[in-house]
């Protein structure tokens, strides 16, 4: 990962203490009332604590029970609102930085000629804005005059400047970087306080935040299981009352409590947070939290060759010499024929000699250089009589003076040998002599391949765009392990491949730059635009690349697929607890009518109050236990669905049928031990 | 237990195994509107009902459509129902004489034949005269069970159409259920039930003079033709009150194996259709597989808690060897009695051989359970396979995002609209078993109608609510129904039961026959695993164990341990 930044540790103070405070503010029923089964436990622990008071009222050894299940109720609702609050905060520290270099700057903007200087928050759209270097620049726009350097570390981390110029794909510039050379005119393209950091930290401070589909769904599912378990306990009162039971309120409220899926319906909200802030911390920020969601289901990907499959440039792979050449002496020209080539494949030359073929570079001064040029399309050097040349083919065999017809034939073999495995030939002359071609090739980038592997096991295929031919594309596609791939592709093609992935119902992700790639980024079910994008890509793309790494999309593909999982583990746990409760609380309720009903009690609890106690208190604490599950995700391994499956089921599912069991049973023997009922 | 009890057991269920697969790809021909084998028979009647009626067999329902077509058809059912048993006095073919069927009673049975429940408050050879029972009960045998069919055919299209508007025509799927399912296999059954011995007459009775010279009316009717549909449409409702132990109904062995075939070859096979029909077999074979752990595990453990016995009466000097022999016939015994009353129950069928209230606790709650899970295993002719399918979808939603992808069965993805109408459909069960039956436990009027007090007065209750609302109709008999608070409360729990779980489960598949069918991959949540079939169970157990523990708890639960302790109530 090029550029990730370091995740707090997960108690850090300074996000705790503010979080506690949150927690407490978050209580507030008319915020609560979008979690419906918190809601309900508020509303719960509020009635619990009327019955207290009035058993402290009548006295009694009552209020001492009504009042520990009270406490631990409201506990209940703290510590679900304590989660989403740490969730919140972890964020908010990620987006407090960008804020600050926000708030301070200064704009020059230019009214009628003339400049004023009036604060960043107060431009508009539309007004226009002059920077200098050593000046940030105000707000998010487009350059329409001038070029200059510009330092965007603020943003992305990368401490190398890129260049901004009016028109073409490299006109946007983002507030809060800095311009370090010349001086460019800037059109602010958003309203105060919907730039890009606004709506970053808006969705990460949640005021913004929307609950997203599946998070729509999963809460419709806890709210039906809540209205059941109320239906379960207000009728299991009157079949009490048919046995000579009367069940107390208090406990008719423990029951519905630790009933009701409260670890997940406490944690659902932290878990949505928390995985924006991971897509944050891997420099990455989403515009919606569905598309994070979507980036779950995403089963295919189009990725850019260049820069994500393959370096961006080509490099020299082979000497091919012609017979009567040996490869030592090919590799020789060739390495002072590029002393002269300062571009990527010149060096690239010069490395591979001075590498696989062990040529050093020699301590002469060459009589003449001839500099690469794209005109003359070759370079090379003139030593003693020596005239060594590299480079396109056509070009250096004009340069020997040769004819198509007059050159060796083992030297058009290896150019179309070259050529047809996708490759570039370049050719290498001494005088008139042709010496061999140099196989200049795409490298895939280490480990791509595995990575491609892991994305097919996972269901996911990937497909390669690029504008190279047919050939080369399809060579390649093979090397690199793609599953498909589309050569020569223009902006509209990807935006007809993506049209047709998805008439057939699956999802596409891709990622682009260009102003061009726009359609196709917002046709995409998840398009990620580079931060060193146009506006106009960044406008239509649900995520944006600070790093600007294309092989970025490959984690937010899994980000958004441990999210999903965090969510199905902690439901299928949460539901999974309850039997252990009921085993808990059920003959607790009934022993009394009927002494019978203890062989239920199978973790031998100490009495029916401490069973009752104990599994509120496990009810409560297994949510603080879990925050850090919540906002990590579950671990994941990129496997078949099967695989997965298998693996959380045994975890969460079997776990969470098992762990209550002991964990009642724990702190039911402290509950006895200290005397608490 | 016996080795020739679970030999009886094994070789019926293997039977019904066998016939899964011919019958599913038959059904699934049917219901794909493919040519049959009955089509040179059945085909032009199946032309002419369309004429007569007016139908246009090509053009289909939306889900709203279809289920307002359903609701429609119900209604006129309940009321022509409703109006032949209290006009049957007037009617003809009353070689008894009977009076009308006061209206509530009249209520709850029209309630409870139109939901396919047949649950009876009445004894049908002292109450409803053969008219009532073959142009009225009979007639809803078939239609219930049909609709049954219907809606379950419109639930598997949902997941075989990508982008569809429609799910189908209710009419012609009714009609072709009755023409070229129900109705050959009934009359195949029936033969084979009147070579049995089954009584099949119009005379009302004969009278014999009993060996001490007294004279003994004995009651006849068309009863192997009605007790044919009443298996193979999971009805259940006998012509006599005593139902499947009454030798009539099911006089030997045979009849009692022919009896279970029955109710369970065309529920299983449904399922099989399902997967034939989604192009998935392995699909069908793996819901199978779950249902078949669940209830072969009832019928195990209803089967070891009966020969097991009761301690109390060994105590008492029983020979112990029998086990639990109270309310169950001697020409069953054990194993068939037990296989019987797990499968009915397990089915929503409903007919019993042998007396459920006799059962120990845990005999009697394992019944009482199997339809507290939703009548699924494999349920009620068509509302099985729909229960199964709001339960397949509940799992892949609580699960399926365990693999990290939005939840999705059979290709399609189950989003906040399918979960709204699936949590209300599961809600419905809760709501009525456990809402009359607390307040039923509360109401002296209701209190006063149970046979023995104590918990099993409670289970009495909770039985009977449960029995209505899951539309079995099997009793817990001790609990005197045949009042107006029953009649009534059961009549509505049946209707709610039926209607308010089916309307959302139409608009799941409505919504779900809208989307589009998503290719599967790697990444998609492997439903036709047995891993699969193990998460359903589960799901399935916890979900029905959470809802109901507390209140099995009360009565069959406590009544268990009361047993074993040596206490009786």
């Amino acid at each position: 990962m090029s550029n990730k930044t370091t995740s707090p540790a997960l108690l850090d103070p300074s996000i705790v203490f503010p979080a506690i405070k949150d927690a407490f503010i978050k209580l507030d029923p008319r915020q609560l009332i979008r979690n419906p089964v918190i809601f309900v436990t508020e509303v719960v622990a509020a009635f619990v604590s009327a019955i207290f008071i009035r058993d402290l009222i009548a006295g009694g050894g009552e209020a001492v029970f009504s009042g520990q299940i009270a406490a631990w109720l409201w506990f209940t609702v703290l510590f679900a609102t304590f989660a989403e609050a740490v969730a919140e905060g972890r964020g908010r520290a990620q987006a407090e930085s960008l804020k600050k270099t926000k708030s301070e700057l200064v704009a020059r903007r230019l009214k009628d000629g003339r400049e004023e200087k009036i604060a960043a928050t107060l431009l508009k759209l539309g007004d226009i804005v002059i920077v200098e270097a050593g000046e940030l620049i105000p707000g998010d726009g487009e350059v329409i005059e001038g070029i200059a350097s510009v330092n965007e570390s603020a943003i992305t981390g990368e401490s190398a400047p890129v260049i901004r110029e009016s028109g073409g794909d490299r006109s946007a510039v983002t507030g809060g970087t800095q311009v370090l050379s010349d001086w460019i005119k800037v059109k602010i393209t958003v309203q105060p306080g919907s730039s890009f950091v606004d709506r970053m930290i808006a969705l990460i401070e949640g005021a913004e935040r929307q609950k997203t589909p599946n998070e729509i769904a999963l809460s419709i599912l806890l709210s039906g299981l809540t209205i059941v378990f109320l239906i379960v306990v207000v009728s299991t009162w009157g079949l009490a009352g048919y046995s000579g039971t009367l069940v107390s309120a208090t406990v008719l409220a423990a029951l519905l409590v630790t009933l009701i899926p409260t670890t997940i319906g406490g944690l659902l909200s932290a878990i949505g947070i928390a995985g924006m802030d991971r897509l944050l911390r891997f420099n990455v920020v989403a515009t919606s939290g569905r598309a994070v969601e979507a980036a779950g289901d995403v089963d295919t990907l189009l990725l850019d060759k260049t820069g994500t499959i393959t370096f961006g440039n080509r490099m020299a792979s082979e000497f091919l010499p012609v017979p009567g050449v040996d490869a030592h002496e090919l590799a020789e020209a060739a390495l002072l024929a590029s002393l002269g080539d300062d571009t990527p494949e010149g060096r690239s030359i010069v490395a591979l000699a001075n590498g696989t073929y062990g040529v050093a570079t020699p301590d002469i001064k060459p009589d003449l250089v001839v500099p690469f040029a794209a005109e003359t399309r070759l370079s090379g050097c003139d030593i003693g009589t020596r005239r060594l040349r590299k480079g396109a083919v056509d070009s250096v065999r004009n340069f020997t003076g040769l004819t198509e017809a007059e050159c060796p034939p083992a030297f058009r073999q290896a150019v179309d040998k070259v050529a047809r495995s996708g490759g570039t030939p370049l050719a290498v002359a001494s005088g008139n002599k042709l010496l061999g071609v140099i196989h200049l090739k795409d490298i895939v980038k280490p480990g791509i391949k595995e990575r491609f592997a892991e994305l097919r096991a996972m269901g996911i295929r990937t497909v390669m765009v690029t504008g190279d031919n047919p050939v080369t594309a399809a060579a390649i596609a093979s090397e690199a392990g793609v599953d498909d791939f589309l050569a020569e592709a223009k902006p509209e093609d990807k935006l007809a491949y993506i049209r047709e992935q998805q008439r057939g119902g699956r999802l596409v992700a891709m990622c682009g730059d260009g102003t061009n790639d726009a359609p196709a980024l917002a046709q995409a079910d998840v398009g990620v635009a580079m931060q060193t994008g146009t506006q106009a890509a960044r406008e239509a793309a649900n995520m944006v690349d600070l790093d600007s790494s294309p092989t970025k999309l490959i984690e937010i593909v899994e980000i958004g697929k441990q999210l999903l999982m965090t969510r199905g583990a902690l439901t299928t746990f949460s539901i999974a607890n309850d039997v252990a409760k009921y085993f808990a609380i059920i003959p607790a309720l009934f022993v009394v009518t009927y002494p019978q009903l203890a062989a239920l009690n199978i973790m031998a609890l100490g009495s029916p109050k401490s069973a009752i106690l104990s599994a509120v208190i496990f009810n409560a604490l297994i949510i603080i236990a879990l925050i850090p599950l919540a906002l990590k995700g579950v671990s994941y391994r990129p496997a078949g669905a099967a695989t997965l499956l298998r693996r959380n089921l045994l975890i969460y599912g079997l776990g969470g049928l098992v762990l209550p069991f002991a964990g009642i049973k724990i702190i039911d023997l402290a509950v006895v031990f200290l005397h608490l009922v | 237990m016996t080795l020739i009890g679970w030999v009886q057991i094994g070789f019926l269920l293997a039977i019904v195994l066998a016939s899964i697969k011919p019958l599913g790809l038959y059904m699934a021909k049917v219901f794909s509107g493919e040519k049959t084998v009955l089509a040179p028979v059945l085909g032009p009647l199946e032309s002419a009902i369309y004429k007569l009626s007016g139908i246009n067999r090509d053009k289909e329902q939306g889900w709203l459509a279809y289920t307002l077509a359903m609701l429609a058809f119900s209604v006129a059912g309940f009321v022509v129902l409703y109006a032949i048993m209290r006009l049957q006095a007037w009617l003809p073919v009353n070689p008894q004489g009977f009076a009308a069927v006061p209206s509530d009673l009249a209520f709850n049975t029209s309630a409870s034949f139109v939901t396919n429940t047949n649950w009876q408050n009445y004894s049908g050879e002292a109450v409803m005269s053969n008219f009532t029972q073959m142009a009225g009960l009979a007639v809803q045998n078939f239609l219930s069970a049909a609709t049954g069919m219907a809606l379950a055919i419109a639930v598997t299209r949902a997941f075989v159409r990508s982008k569809a508007e429609t799910v189908g025509n209710f009419w012609v799927d009714t009609t072709r259920a009755t023409l070229y399912v129900l109705l050959p296999l009934s009359i195949v059954v029936a033969i084979a039930f009147i070579f049995l011995g089954l009584p099949q007459t119009m005379d009302g009775s004969v009278t014999a003079t009993t060996l001490e010279g007294a004279k003994q009316v004995i009651t006849l009717g068309p009863v192997a033709s009605q007790e044919a549909i009443k298996q193979l449409g999971t009805n259940g409702g006998g012509f006599f009150n005593a139902n499947a132990a009454h030798p009539f109904e099911n006089p030997n062995a045979i009849a009692n194996y022919i009896n279970i075939f029955a109710m369970l070859s065309i529920s299983a096979a449904m399922v099989y259709m399902f997967g034939q029909m989604t192009g998935n077999r392995k699909q069908g074979w793996v819901l199978i597989s779950a249902i078949a752990v669940l209830l072969i595990a009832g019928i195990g453990i209803t089967y070891w808690a009966e020969t097991a016995g009761n301690p109390i009466l060994t105590s008492l000097g029983l020979d112990p060897s029998m086990g639990n022999m109270e309310g169950k016939e001697v020409r069953f015994g054990q194993a068939m009695s037990t296989l019987y009353t797990a499968v009915t129950t397990g089915l929503s069928d409903g007919g019993v051989n042998s007396m459920i209230g006799s059962y120990t606790g845990i005999g009697g709650l394992v019944p009482m359970f199997l339809i507290h899970l939703g009548e699924v295993l494999p349920g009620g002719v068509g509302s099985g396979l729909y229960g199964l399918i709001v339960f397949a979808v509940l799992s892949v939603f609580v699960a399926g995002l365990m693999v990290g992808r939005t939840p999705e069965f059979l290709g399609k993805k189950i989003e906040s609209r399918e979960m709204k109408f699936a949590m209300l459909a599961v809600l419905i069960l809760p709501l009525v078993i456990l809402g009359f039956s607390a307040v039923s436990a509360m109401l002296p009027v209701a209190v006063a109608q149970i046979g023995t007090p104590g918990p099993h007065g409670l289970s009495e209750i909770l039985y009977a609510y449960t029995s209505a609302a899951g539309n079995n109709g099997s009793a817990m008999a001790g609990l005197s129904g045949n009042t107006v608070w029953y009649n009534t409360t059961l009549g509505i729990s049946m209707l709610i039961g039926r209607f308010g779980y089916v309307v959302p489960v139409m608009a799941i598949a409505g919504s779900l026959a809208a989307k589009q069918k998503i290719p599967s991959s790697k990444g998609t949540f492997p439903t036709d695993t047995p891993l699969f079939a193990g998460l359903l169970i589960g799901i399935i157990l916890i979900l029905g164990g959470l809802q109901f523990f507390p209140s099995l708890a009360l009565g069959p639960i406590v009544e268990h341990f009361a047993m074993t302790a040596g206490q009786t109530f």
